[in-house]
């Protein structure tokens, strides 16, 4: 991909000048964040190239504190004069707040940084043929048509790599660059009065990665199109998932969007703090829930770790966007509820003396907020053929085809591809139409079983909207398959 | 002197902090015009230019104060090459010559690099245009001041009332230019005003919302005073067993569960058979009592008269009293079915086609009040959450009632209700349709803003019912 320079220097002077003008405006603290995107999408459908493009994206965007007040401006005119006035009108913007507010904005303390840091990777899609990119999906694409009875087949590759030079009035001065890779294919089958469909490795646009090219190289999609095509067919003949309560064993990446819904979402402190109520919602995590609610069963252990030690994660980074470095919190330990989503404005409100670090915007135009790193379930002690042996009756659900739940978190409803039924310890027949639901806290209550290290994998989400203008952040879910019992199976196909 | 230098000495110029207003039009033609140029220079036959400029600011509160306030301004190059059969867009918020340059080469390497597509079309040429005056200064001029005075007062009646206001004021202004080089050239700019408030009493909530181009079509208090009053009665709800309910939807809730049906009225995603309405063109899927249109030029619509390829969009009756009548075209789809395009095209290149974004449903003579009186039992639905697809081709949607779910007994609203679960077909639900208000401009969260009228609808599914 061509790119005209961009000077590093001259992005710092940017930093810099837009820092000194909100300060001379009346700021009382601000930051600063430069921001090039550049971003890679293609996809093929039915065997011809889809969407084939490129975007590339360079701004700043200033967050300052004037009159108690936060102001925000952004601005794509990167001169000397363009960033100054951006920054005077988020001073100007800071001051209108105040017409407006309770009191002044207060930050937990943070020590200055001046770093460097860059996501790690093995091959650069962006510098890789394009050729060998569309070369895979095509080959994919046929690989799935040529199973009788597909109606529609598509394939995605998505590629990011953003880098960020954030300053602060403080003194922190800190680059990051991250590359972000993400794959996957899907199969449709239309027949009859019904439409199925099967995805690999995850539906909605596949696995995401912090990570290069390297992710697609590993998933093999050659070996499982042909799979995911024969499996779409036949879930046209599949009976229809039974309507029970009964015991539920979820795969990985299944729990991983259950635990983005049900535990990730209610632990960010905006939301519980009503700052997301017109659009989000609020929370059922009331702040007098934490170190008394019990969350889980105590086999469920949760963490919101952003660390790279946790893994390659659309949630991992070295510093967000506040300047805090990436952290590891403790979320549900023992099945008791013990930590929630921080920032530098929401810290002390739970007694912290410092942020969590999970304050992110999805681009320079956009506000910094609370956002999910890589919030996980811990391994357990379970292979998956011994969980299913030792499941007398039950179902197992994969890969998630709808997902919805209250705006304050607690009843959801959950639909996935593909389920088999599990009898006398044995998978035996497919059944389609899937769905489960239940109240968040009954349900993670009734987990009384979660697969080992070798089944766990940190999903990619890729696509989590909050925040007004909508930001789309990506998220990460380490999960193994898990049980739960006395769930509630089968209720969207309900006609009762 | 470049664009690039142009646009730069024009924004130098400006020193206002707030109500900023877009660049001079002149100056997006020139973009478009350095590219175009660039790219006969290159000996490129087909470029197609999109340049376009968004500048927006919103004031967003919570907790009876504003929390968050920001604005900004953007502008996007996007170039699409077409070359012996093969094509591919490249995006740049940069206007440099040299940027322009480098996007142009890249669109070049990247159609270089696929396999030729028999089925692609050459550059359609140019093309008449209905004017829209969809431009409103006042709204353009609004400042953060104004805006942060207007949520202060929505404050202050929260506090009154003992509640707690949360919501956005928004204000924007968006501006367009396609052109490509067989002589096509269109534009178009809008301005966009938006103000959402939610009201929250105890464990009690209500929710009002307006958006329109003209910023004084919006009245922030009456809408706060909405919100205020429906979470007072939303207070103490009912827990109520889920069943099959005669359902009054108000707007929003309309909106936001049949706005899921735009992408099915796609002639691609019919010949994609993904789409419900595979099948079943031309037949009767609805009452009698449902026309659904796609209509640009509505006056109480937003957006651009022309489509992704700068076809003009044309006003195409969907359903016409309960049938499936048309599908809207990209030129290509259209080529296809051996019909004329729409103007409802999705810029190229992409998989999915097409849709119609400014959908009109037809309303009645009735009213939420006559809704009301005529119901022995039922519920009043305020907004729908997190709708999302159960299945494709019956059309279930799952979601959530929110910010309002009110049980009607004998005629009157008796009392607040649980918010329930519900998982219903849309096709279904248009079926059993007993009741069409007055049909206006509605805006809700899940789908984007449509014409559209309060129902009174039998039969509605709700699952099951959450914990407040």
């Amino acid at each position: 991909m061509t790119c005209p320079l961009v000077l590093v220097s001259t992005m710092w002077e940017y930093c810099g000048h837009s820092l000194e003008v909100a300060r001379l405006r009346g700021a009382t603290y601000a930051d600063v964040r430069v921001m090039h995107m550049r971003q890679r999408n293609l996809t093929t459908k039915n065997g011809q190239v889809g969407t084939l493009g490129q975007s590339e994206s360079l701004g700043l965007g200033i967050r300052v504190i004037a009159s108690g007040a936060w102001g925000f401006a952004s601005t794509d005119v990167l001169t000397r004069e363009g960033v100054a006035a951006c920054a005077a009108q988020a001073v100007a913007i800071a001051k209108a707040s105040a017409l407006a507010k309770k009191k002044d904005v207060e930050l937990a303390p943070e020590a200055t940084y001046v770093d460097s840091w860059q996501s790690p990777f093995v091959k650069d899609p962006f510098e890789m043929p394009l050729e060998t990119q569309l070369d895979l999906l095509l080959a994919a694409d046929e690989a799935m048509r040529r199973v009788k009875g597909v109606t529609l087949t598509e394939t995605d590759m998505q590629f990011r790599k953003v880098d960020t030079w954030f300053a602060s009035s403080e003194g922190s001065k800190i680059h990051q660059r991250r590359v972000v890779s993400g794959c996957g294919i899907v199969a449709t089958c239309f027949q009859g009065d019904a439409i199925q469909k099967r995805s690999y490795p995850n539906s909605f646009g596949g696995q995401h990665v912090l990570g290069g090219y390297e992710l697609i190289d590993s998933l093999d999609l050659l070996k499982h199109a042909p799979r995911v095509a024969e499996e779409a067919v036949a879930l046209h003949g599949a009976a229809q998932c039974p309507e029970r309560t009964g015991t539920l064993i979820l795969g990985a990446s299944q729990l991983g969007l259950q635990i983005h819904e049900s535990i990730g979402h209610p632990i960010e402190l905006d939301r519980v703090l009503g700052q997301e109520a017109n659009f989000a919602g609020t929370s059922f995590l009331t702040l007098d829930q934490l170190h008394h609610l019990r969350y889980a069963s105590p086999i469920v252990n949760v963490v919101a770790d952003a660390r790279i030690a946790h893994g390659p994660g659309l949630g991992t980074f070295a510093y967000d966007d506040e300047g805090v470095p990436a952290q590891r919190i403790d979320i549900i330990k023992s099945g008791e509820f013990c930590g929630y989503l921080s920032s530098r404005e929401t810290a002390h409100l739970i007694g912290l003396d410092r942020s969590g670090g999970t304050v992110r915007t999805e681009g320079w135009n956009r506000l910094p907020m609370i956002r999910m790193t890589n919030v996980s379930i811990l391994p357990g002690p379970w292979i998956l053929e011994n969980l299913i042996a030792d499941t007398d009756e039950g179902i197992l659900m994969e890969t998630n085809r709808s997902w919805s739940i209250d705006d304050r978190r607690y009843q959801f409803q959950f639909s996935t591809e593909i389920a088999w039924e599990i009898q006398g310890g044995k998978k035996t027949r497919l059944l389609k139409n899937p769905s489960y639901s239940g109240i968040t806290t009954e349900f993670w209550n009734s987990c009384d079983a979660i697969c080992n290290d070798d089944h766990w994998l940190l999903w990619g989400t890729p696509n989590c909207g909050k925040g007004q203008p909508m930001q789309t952040m990506g998220t990460g879910h380490g999960a193994s398959p898990a049980r739960f019992r006395n769930v509630k199976i089968g209720t969207a196909f309900s006609d009762e | 002197m470049s664009a690039g230098d142009m646009m730069r000495g024009a924004t130098t110029k400006r020193t206002k902090t707030d109500g900023e207003s877009l660049r001079d039009v002149r100056e997006l033609r020139a973009v478009a015009a350095s590219v175009l140029r660039l790219a006969k220079l290159r000996g490129v036959k087909e470029t197609e230019v999109h340049v376009e400029e968004v500048v927006d600011a919103l004031t967003r509160f919570a907790n009876n104060a504003i929390h968050q306030n920001m604005a900004e301004r953007g502008l996007t190059v996007s170039i699409r090459t077409v070359v012996d059969g093969r094509t591919a867009r490249v995006t740049t918020n940069r206007v440099e010559e040299d940027a322009l340059r480098a996007a142009l080469e890249n669109s070049l390497a990247l159609a270089a690099s696929q396999p030729k597509d028999s089925h692609l079309l050459p550059l359609p040429d140019k093309q008449k245009y209905r004017t829209l005056q969809r431009f409103i200064p006042a709204t353009a001029k609004l400042t953060a001041e104004e805006r942060a005075r207007a949520v202060k007062r929505a404050c202050d009646l929260a506090e009154r009332n003992g509640q707690v206001a949360a919501g956005i004021f928004e204000s924007g202004q968006s501006q367009t230019v396609l052109c490509n080089s067989r002589g096509l050239f269109a534009t178009y700019r809008q301005t966009q005003a938006e103000f959402s408030v939610t009201m929250q009493h105890g464990g009690a909530t209500s929710w009002a919302k307006a958006n329109a181009a003209d910023v004084r079509a919006i009245n922030p208090i009456a809408l706060a005073r909405t919100a205020s009053e429906k979470a007072e009665r939303a207070r103490n709800p009912v827990q109520l067993d889920p069943g099959r309910y005669t359902v009054i939807l108000e707007p929003a809730a309309v909106l936001d569960l049949v706005g899921f049906l735009f992408y099915d009225f796609a002639a691609t995603a019919v010949e994609d058979k993904r789409s419900c309405f595979s099948g079943r063109l031309g037949k009767t899927l609805f009452g009698k009592n449902i026309t659904i249109t796609d209509d640009v030029y509505h006056p109480e619509q937003l957006g651009p008269q022309f489509d992704g390829e700068g076809q003009p969009r044309k006003r195409v009756v969907l359903v016409d009293s309960g049938v499936l009548r048309n599908l809207v075209y990209s030129r290509r789809s259209a080529k296809v079915a051996r019909t004329n395009p729409t103007g409802h095209g999705f810029a190229l290149p992409n998989e999915y086609g097409e849709a119609p974004m400014n959908l009109v449903i037809g309303g009645g003579d009735s009213s939420l009040e006559e809704m009301i009186r005529t119901t022995d039992r039922g519920l009043l639905v305020t907004r729908l959450w997190y709708i999302r697809e159960v299945d494709p081709y019956e059309k279930i949607m799952t979601g959530m009632t929110r910010d309002g779910l009110y049980l009607v007994e004998k005629g009157k609203v008796s009392r607040a209700a649980r918010n329930f679960r519900f998982n219903q077909s849309i096709l279904e639900m248009l079926r059993n349709v007993e009741l069409l208000g007055a049909a206006h401009r509605a805006s809700g969260e899940e789908s984007m803003e449509m014409v559209v009228p309060p129902m009174k609808i039998r039969g509605f599914q709700f699952s099951e019912v959450t914990k407040f």
